[in-house]
C-alpha cells in the first residue's frame, strides 16, 4: 500500500474544485545512485482514477515526467455536500493507494 | 423450453445494450505513447487527425522555471465536449507527461506539476468534440529536473 493521498475539495457554485497531493518518489529511471553508480529503477504512478459517488469523473495517465510527490487539480459539475469523492492511484510496480472523502 | 430461450435472448439483448460503449468511456493507458522518445511520435501515436492551433485553449506555465524538477502547468479551455487534455514536453527523454481523460461532468481545466530536464517547448492538446486543439509555449529552465 502506497502513502496516503491528501485531498482538498470544496464546492463553489455547484462546481467541485479538487486538489490532491500524492506522496510518491516518481523515479524516472534516468537517475543514477551517486554512491553505487547504479541506475535507480523506474518507480512512478501510471494511473489516477477520480470517482464521484462511484462514477469516474476524471482519469489521469502519467509518464515519468510528473514531478515527485505529484499534485493535481481538476473540477467537475454536479457535486453536492454529502457526496463521496474517491481518488486512487496505481504505479508501475503494481502498488496502489486509495482515499475517499465526503464533500462538506 | 421456448419461453426459456426467449428469456435468454432478452437477457442477451440487455447485456449488449450495457456493453455498447459510450464515447466517454475511459480508455486504457497508451503505454506506447508514454514510452516514445520524441514529441512527433507521441502526437502521431495519440491523435488521428491534425492538431488545430486554438486560442480557446489556455496553457498556463511559467516563462522561466527556476527549478525544472517542479514546473506547474494548468490547461483550461472554453471548448465544449472536452474528452481529454494532454501535456507534452518536447525535450524531455519521454515527452508525454500526462493525459487526463475527462467525463461529461468535468470542467475543462486540469493542473499538474511536471519535470523538465532542460528548456523546451511545452504543448497541450485538448480533444473536444472529436477534434484536437493545441497551444504551446517555450519554457526556459534554469536548473534541470532530471539529474536530481
Amino acid at each position: 500500500m502506497g502513502s496516503p493521498i491528501k485531498i482538498r475539495a470544496k464546492i463553489k457554485d455547484d462546481i467541485a474544485e479538487v486538489k490532491a497531493l500524492m506522496p510518491h518518489p516518481m523515479e524516472s529511471g534516468v537517475r543514477v545512485d551517486a554512491d553505487t553508480g547504479e541506475a535507480i529503477p523506474k518507480h512512478y504512478i501510471q494511473e489516477v482514477v477520480c470517482k464521484h459517488n462511484g462514477n469516474v469523473v476524471t482519469k489521469a495517465f502519467w509518464g515519468t515526467g510528473v514531478s515527485k510527490d505529484p499534485y493535481m487539480a481538476f473540477k467537475f459539475k454536479g457535486a453536492k455536500p454529502g457526496d463521496k469523492l474517491e481518488i486512487s492511484w496505481r504505479d508501475n510496480t503494481g502498488d496502489t493507494s486509495v482515499k475517499e472523502i465526503t464533500f462538506k | 423450453m421456448r419461453l426459456q430461450r426467449r428469456a435468454l435472448i432478452r437477457s442477451l439483448i440487455a447485456a449488449a445494450a450495457i456493453l455498447a460503449v459510450p464515447r466517454w468511456l475511459f480508455a486504457s493507458r497508451p503505454d506506447k505513447a508514454f514510452d516514445a522518445d520524441n514529441a512527433d511520435t507521441v502526437i502521431s501515436d495519440l491523435f488521428d487527425s491534425p492538431l488545430i492551433e486554438s486560442d480557446q485553449v489556455t496553457l498556463k506555465v511559467p516563462d522561466i522555471a527556476e527549478n525544472g524538477a517542479v514546473v506547474p502547468v494548468t490547461v483550461s479551455t472554453d471548448l465544449s465536449d472536452v474528452e481529454s487534455i494532454s501535456m507534452i514536453v518536447d525535450n524531455n527523454p519521454t515527452p508525454l507527461v500526462a493525459l487526463f481523460e475527462l467525463s461529461p461532468q468535468s470542467v475543462g481545466e486540469v493542473s499538474v506539476r511536471m519535470k523538465m530536464g532542460e528548456s523546451s517547448v511545452v504543448r497541450t492538446v485538448v480533444k473536444a468534440g472529436g477534434q484536437y486543439y493545441t497551444a504551446s509555449k517555450e519554457v526556459k529552465v534554469t536548473i534541470g529536473g532530471c539529474g536530481g
